[in-house]
């Protein structure tokens, strides 16, 4: 819908398609980074009994703005024995990774960056992307502590993707799509169509499904948190161990590369659980729009409502942060596959067998 | 064909984050596991014994403080006591009763800090907050006694710098109410939680006699189940006339002796302690802290080993006096030097993540390590 507004506007396919894929980075990525950065520190303060940044702007607020011109102004650092190029391309590759998962991201039902049937298998392919990234960035260092946390980090990305895929399949097998924007729109109605509660299923079926739905999700949430490095699974730049793992060495606006992905990912993941498990940009209780008849109201209450879904994952993965300790490498392993891939394979049977009721 | 490996040597600090201070180790991998743990200290040395020799015995003090600056107090307290008995002198009874007050609250502080900074390493951060918020109420506590936060020079040899002031009672009271539920709120958040007690549980294993050989003493030896007090077994000041216990680990997670025992042998101790102030508050005589303190501090020829226990451990003075102003020769057996020695034999097998468990619960200052 979007895509045929700015072609309309604009009069060539080049620009639409430049717009369009843009659109996600000025709108959303850069202000969520801002915004989430400021929110994890004001979390992180009222958890632990004190205000934050209280100085520039209100509560603060100003205060992410003024760290990236601090970064920005920064000295670009590359040490002498750095591997330069792939020094320099890491951040990169980090970030477009990030990136191009918001292309399949249904922010509403008017805009879907890129509408594609295999909407979350692109997903999870392009974010692997990132591991890449990350290897490249902790070798080409030329630091043991980057490298210890680029080696610790591929690992758990790797190992936590396969519960995260299972999870989905599980979920595919149920409505047979991949497509996000009709995943979405399969839930729609009231929040009982969503997939944590059965999805639109009717009787029996969905009242047997919701247990397992709602493992499967916990499977899926635990193994994003690992999949985006926070705590308890923040192994990759435990800072007490690794200093900060594999973006030691970096300074600047590279550094700031590596942070702007870090967010951006927050969101990402969480977006995926919010579209799959709980109706996407559908409202749980009805729109506006519809009641008093202003059809274009409703896509932006679906833009609310997804973005609410998606800060709220985002403020818990916060609350984990700054409440638990972090686990060792070898007990993240053991998490990853002594519990949460043998229950994600039970839980992919249980629910394969209930969909043939 | 066998593929060709090497052990690779980690540096780990002197500029790393959870070095507690500026200790160097050497680290020899396989992989991820340890071989072989190498401290390096000295970087932090500043002549303290040397220092001293120059100095008269009332000068010394402020130097004291320096060595194991989360606990100044305590090594204020020891020296105090090392040059009375030195001396031969008998302080009045509210001097003794305010060093113990100062000094169970320098305990409570000191734990604080071991424990706040233990949860920081495991990369639990806000526990470490509540902990440093709890401090700091004893710190202010400290400074309406004297005015410093941090290095008091408050407990001289024969008496104290000041008297209380009038508040204090009143403000210790509320401290010691205010605290008890808040050692609840940390067991809450981390002494039971999964994750904490994988990461400590069955790590770091410091059995008895390993820790008779390398000369342990404090916590860390009591976490290794062997009841050891200075305070009851060899009673310093007025400690025998308050009813309190001496926590031994239990292995109640793990194994007896492990980092959890080490971490909670901590958190109990700080309950003992507030029971200790709660007494002395309540039975605080009156009288003059500074009739007592001599007006040139000139010891007979002679010598004396005097040992308190300090928050780490057995803190011991040795002083050799030749008749003069100042000593001949101060020796300091401080604990956290002792106990850095073990870190080889605990570390052996361990992953490198483990080793940032093991050094936080065997609670070093490097100001003491290297004095």
């Amino acid at each position: 819908m979007t895509y045929d507004f700015f072609f309309n506007l604009t009069g060539s396919y080049v620009w639409a398609d430049i717009i369009q894929s843009l659109l996600p980075l000025f709108i959303f990525i850069l202000p969520f980074a801002l915004f989430a950065v400021w929110l994890e520190r004001k979390v992180s303060a009222h958890m632990q009994d004190r205000l934050g940044p209280m100085r520039v702007g209100k509560h603060g607020w100003l205060q992410t703005v003024a760290d990236i011109i601090k970064l920005i102004q920064k000295e670009d650092i590359v040490a002498e024995n750095n591997d330069k190029p792939l020094f320099n391309l890491a951040p990169v590759l980090v970030f477009v990774g990030t990136y191009a998962a918001f292309a399949a991201i249904p922010f509403s039902s008017a805009y879907i960056g890129s509408n594609i049937d295999l909407g979350v298998f692109f997903i999870v392919a392009v974010s692997s992307f990132v591991v890449a990234g990350i290897l490249m960035a902790g070798w080409s260092s030329n630091n043991k502590y980057s490298l210890l946390g680029a080696m610790r980090s591929a690992a758990q990305i790797i190992s936590y993707e396969i519960p995260t895929v299972l999870v989905i399949i599980t979920i595919v097998m149920i409505t047979g799509t991949l497509n996000l924007g009709t995943l979405s729109e399969m839930q729609t109605g009231h929040f009982w169509n969503w997939m944590i509660f059965g999805g639109p299923t009717f009787g029996l079926t969905k009242i047997l499904l919701i247990p397992f739905m709602i493992l499967a999700f916990g499977i899926i949430y635990t193994s994003t948190l690992a999949e985006v490095n926070r705590t308890p699974f923040d192994i990759p730049e435990a800072e007490s161990e690794l200093v900060s793992g594999y973006h030691t060495e970096y300074s600047g606006m590279k550094f700031a590369m590596f942070f702007l992905a870090e967010y951006a990912n927050m969101f990402a993941v969480s977006a995926i659980v919010a579209a799959l498990f709980f109706g996407g940009y559908q409202s749980p209780v009805g729109y506006l729009g519809n009641l008093f008849n202003i059809p274009w109201l409703v896509p932006v209450e679906q833009l609310f409502w997804f973005t609410a879904k998606g800060l709220f994952f985002v403020f818990v993965q916060m609350w984990l942060r700054w409440t638990l300790p972090r686990l060792r490498v070898d007990q993240l392993m053991q998490v990853c596959w002594k519990y949460l891939i043998p229950l994600a394979f039970v839980n992919l049977i249980v629910v394969g067998l209930l969909t043939l009721l | 064909m066998a593929l060709k490996t090497e052990q690779m040597v980690l540096n780990m600090g002197p500029q790393h984050p959870s070095t507690h201070g500026v200790l160097r180790l050497e680290l020899e991998l396989e992989g991820e596991i340890i071989t072989k743990v190498t401290p390096h200290i000295g970087y932090l040395h500043r002549c303290f014994e040397k220092h001293t020799e120059a100095m008269t015995y009332p000068q010394v003090i402020p130097y004291t403080d320096r060595m194991d600056y989360l606990a100044s107090m305590y090594n204020e307290f020891g020296y105090a006591v090392a040059v009375e008995r030195l001396l031969g002198i008998q302080v009045p009874e509210r001097v003794d009763f305010i060093r113990v007050i100062m000094g169970e609250f320098q305990r409570i502080a000191s734990h604080l800090v071991a424990i706040g900074t233990y949860g920081l390493d495991i990369g639990a951060f806000t526990p470490f907050l509540y902990c440093f918020r709890d401090r700091e109420r004893i710190l202010s506590l400290f400074e309406m006694t004297c005015g410093a936060r941090l290095l008091y020079n408050y407990i001289w040899v024969g008496g104290l710098s000041h008297d209380l002031h009038p508040d204090f009672v009143r403000s210790a009271k509320e401290f010691v109410t205010y605290f008890r539920p808040k050692i609840k709120e940390l067991n809450d958040l981390l002494t039971n939680n999964k994750i904490f007690i994988d990461r400590t549980a069955n790590i770091g294993i410091l059995p008895k006699e390993t820790a008779i050989n390398y000369g342990i003493s404090g916590p860390n030896l009591r976490a290794s189940g062997f009841k050891w007090d200075l305070r009851k077994d060899d009673p310093y000041s007025i400690y025998n006339k308050f009813d309190f216990d001496i926590p031994v680990g239990q292995g109640s997670m793990g194994t007896v002796g492990d980092c959890w025992d080490r971490y909670y042998v901590r958190i109990l101790e700080m309950e003992e302690s507030l029971k200790i102030i709660e007494q002395a508050l309540e039975i605080l005589p009156e009288g003059d802290v500074t009739s007592a303190i001599p007006k040139r501090i000139k010891p007979p020829v002679g010598q004396v080993y005097s040992r308190v226990e300090n928050p780490r451990g057995e803190l011991g003075y040795f002083i050799i006096s030749n008749g003069q102003v100042n000593p001949f020769r101060i020796k300091v057996r401080g604990p956290s030097f002792v106990h850095l020695g073990v870190m080889n034999e605990l570390c052996k097998g361990h992953m490198v993540a483990d080793i940032i468990a093991i050094l936080g619960s065997i609670d070093i200052v490097l100001g003491e390590v290297d004095r």
